[in-house]
């Protein structure tokens, strides 16, 4: 009995533990080899933060493993807030951020020493979409916008926010009160002041996109790169901010005539981490060489180019 | 005198052989509830996910272009992870279980100690992974390595180990016990050559089940800060690492209608390293089951 247990057990756990080794020792190999060239660098970089800003520095982490591919770079996804909150710990180099850092925030840095450098990387224009079979609505004045997302304790129906529209009731899609993007909203438009009640909230837009698809009485908002890639299921809503309907398209964006709600995104870096360990530097330089690129390419807007060199000359006063 | 009242049995017949008819049905019903959702999202997963699934995407490590994306590094890394928590989760498990069916006195403490190990079941995963940070990740300094995140997720499965040890220990027949004492073993030799194997296929499928639910755990690896993007392979347990579902979840929530499907994949890869791991427990389970 004893003796099949035995067996068993070594089975499982060599299995085990055979796949693990096999897996490992196989990189040992690769990366042997490849740190044998000349002026690499080794270490870590640690970067956490915004998952609004996690698919742009996966792009560039995966481009900076070609550049040096013995520095080990982790992006963790956690949130603007629980970024910084690591970041305030000290845990990460760099905390990814989809809105600037809170007062509260900033306060805690300074008790605990962390000096910090705030960089630029791209804009994200949060979109309002309706379902694609709403004929009546077109564009929203900010005043309007308050009106239906501000909550008054009643059922909102169209007709409460322009008498010539339906007397149906208004169906409300918002991402979850973890994510920047709902910070963002919060403060340009609800300016603090409870959401509607019956808006279903979630951390997925990809459920938001479905909901908004689904239901012809819905209106949602999201990231700018979810509308970019739902262009044929939705319906966009320009929006009126006392200067004439501006629809969020790449240009307005980036000129900032999309406002208030073309916002700008954001990476921290530690002063610290940049002057003690040379991989962080030369992956801080990196990240501002190649943001507007990539961004473009997982779907956000690149910022003016005068914006980076701006992010590149506080990088180089940091190195000093 | 007539025990049975034939006619009075033979009109009630139908009635409760209808009854037992009906309730068959239903319960066939309620199992094919259950094997129909599953089939339904085996097509689906299958259906999105099988153009993906090939050679490259076992070898290569995340990307943002879909076409590129791998699932190495959480492959690798959710492999490690179970190096570290099936050993730690099922030794203390097994251990505790051993000490408070056999060793532990009947009296108020234990009865404590048993009710709240039942209540730590219940506690939301992120709450370990709250003590993970402060406790592994801060206090003892161990980062964001695969140890802490391993400590982290054998203390979540740890309460349904061992429940799920205590209920097979129970189990075992009294009388093994007692043959076994006759015999003139001791405590520990009894626990070790007539309980344990006895006991063996009970705790397996309690073990199989935690270590099927630290394998599909977020919330505390989040909480703890493993990183969703990592382009390297760890060396030793305490380099950093991601996991399965955590880079599945990162490809769900992308807007790219593509990167669903590097998602099924992705889901495809865990659900076979979930049947893997399954089958290795019922092999030994089956072993253990024949001999008693």
């Amino acid at each position: 009995m004893k003796r099949f247990k035995g067996m068993a057990m070594t089975v499982v756990m060599g299995g085990v533990i055979a796949v693990a080794a096999g897996c490992g020792s196989d990189d040992t190999k690769t990366s042997s080899s490849e740190g044998k060239g000349s002026g690499q660098l080794q270490g870590e970089v640690i970067t956490d933060g915004s998952s609004t800003v996690f698919p742009i520095m996966e792009a560039v982490a995966e481009e900076y493993m070609g550049a040096q591919p013995d520095v080990k770079v982790s992006v963790g996804s956690s949130g603007t807030g629980g970024g910084f909150k690591k970041f305030i710990a000290g845990d990460t180099d760099l905390a990814n951020a989809s809105r600037p850092v809170k007062e509260e925030e900033s306060a805690l840095l300074d008790e605990k020493g962390v000096k910090y450098t705030e960089l630029k990387l791209a804009f994200d224009g949060i979109s309002i979409v309706a379902n694609k079979d709403n004929e009546f609505i077109d564009s929203l004045t900010v005043e309007e916008l308050q009106k239906l997302w501000i909550d008054n304790g009643k059922v909102k129906k169209w007709s409460d926010i322009r008498p010539e529209w339906p007397k149906e009731e208004i169906k409300f899609y918002s991402p979850g009160t973890d994510s920047g993007t709902y910070d963002y909203f919060n403060e340009v438009i609800l300016e603090e002041k409870p959401m509607v009640e019956n808006a279903t909230l979630s951390e997925d837009d990809n459920v938001l996109v479905q909901g908004v698809e689904g239901d012809k009485n819905a209106i949602g908002f999201f990231g700018y790169a979810y509308y970019a890639e739902n262009k044929d299921k939705l319906k966009i809503i320009s929006i009126d901010n006392g200067k004439g309907a501006v629809e969020p398209t790449h240009e307005t964006i980036k000129s900032g005539e999309y406002a208030p709600l073309s916002r700008p995104l954001y990476t921290y870096v530690a002063n610290k981490s940049v002057a003690e360990k040379e991989q962080v530097a030369d992956y801080t330089q990196f990240v501002i060489e190649n943001a507007g690129e990539l961004a473009e390419e997982v779907g956000y807007v690149s910022l003016p180019e005068e914006e980076y060199q701006k992010d590149l000359d506080k990088l180089k006063e940091l190195e000093k | 005198m007539k025990l049975i009242n034939k006619s009075h049995v033979a009109k009630k017949m139908p009635a409760r052989l209808a009854v037992n008819t009906i309730c068959k049905g239903l319960f066939f019903l309620a199992t094919l509830v259950g094997l129909l959702v599953l089939a339904i999202l085996f097509y689906r997963i299958f259906t999105q996910g099988i153009g993906s699934l090939n050679g490259d995407f076992l070898q290569n490590f995340a990307s943002r272009k879909p076409e590129e994306a791998g699932i190495k590094a959480a492959l690798i890394g959710s492999i490690w992870l179970m190096v570290v928590v099936a050993p730690v989760s099922l030794l203390l498990g097994v251990g505790t279980a051993i000490y408070l069916e056999e060793y532990a006195r009947k009296n108020w403490i234990t009865t404590f100690i048993k009710v709240n190990i039942s209540n730590l079941a219940g506690v939301p995963s992120i709450v370990f992974g709250l003590l993970g940070l402060t406790v592994f990740v801060r206090a003892l300094a161990l980062d964001r390595s695969i140890l802490a995140a391993g400590l982290t997720m054998s203390l979540l499965v740890l309460p349904v180990i061992i429940v799920a040890a205590q209920e097979a220990i129970r189990a075992v027949p009294r009388d093994l016990r007692e043959a076994s004492f006759g015999m003139g073993a001791t405590k520990w030799q009894t626990i070790l050559k007539v309980v344990l194997p006895a006991a063996i296929p009970g705790i397996l499928t309690g073990g199989i089940l935690a270590l099927s639910r630290a394998i599909g755990e977020t919330a505390p690896l989040v909480v703890v800060g493993i990183p969703m993007f990592i382009a390297f392979l760890p060396q030793s347990f305490m380099d950093t690492f991601t996991v399965l579902p955590m880079q599945i979840y990162n490809w769900t929530s992308r807007p790219q209608e593509e990167f669903q499907q590097v998602a099924a994949a992705g889901i495809i890869v865990l659900l076979i390293l979930l049947i893997f791991m399954n089958s290795i427990a019922v092999i030994i389970r089956n072993k253990f089951q024949k001999r008693y």
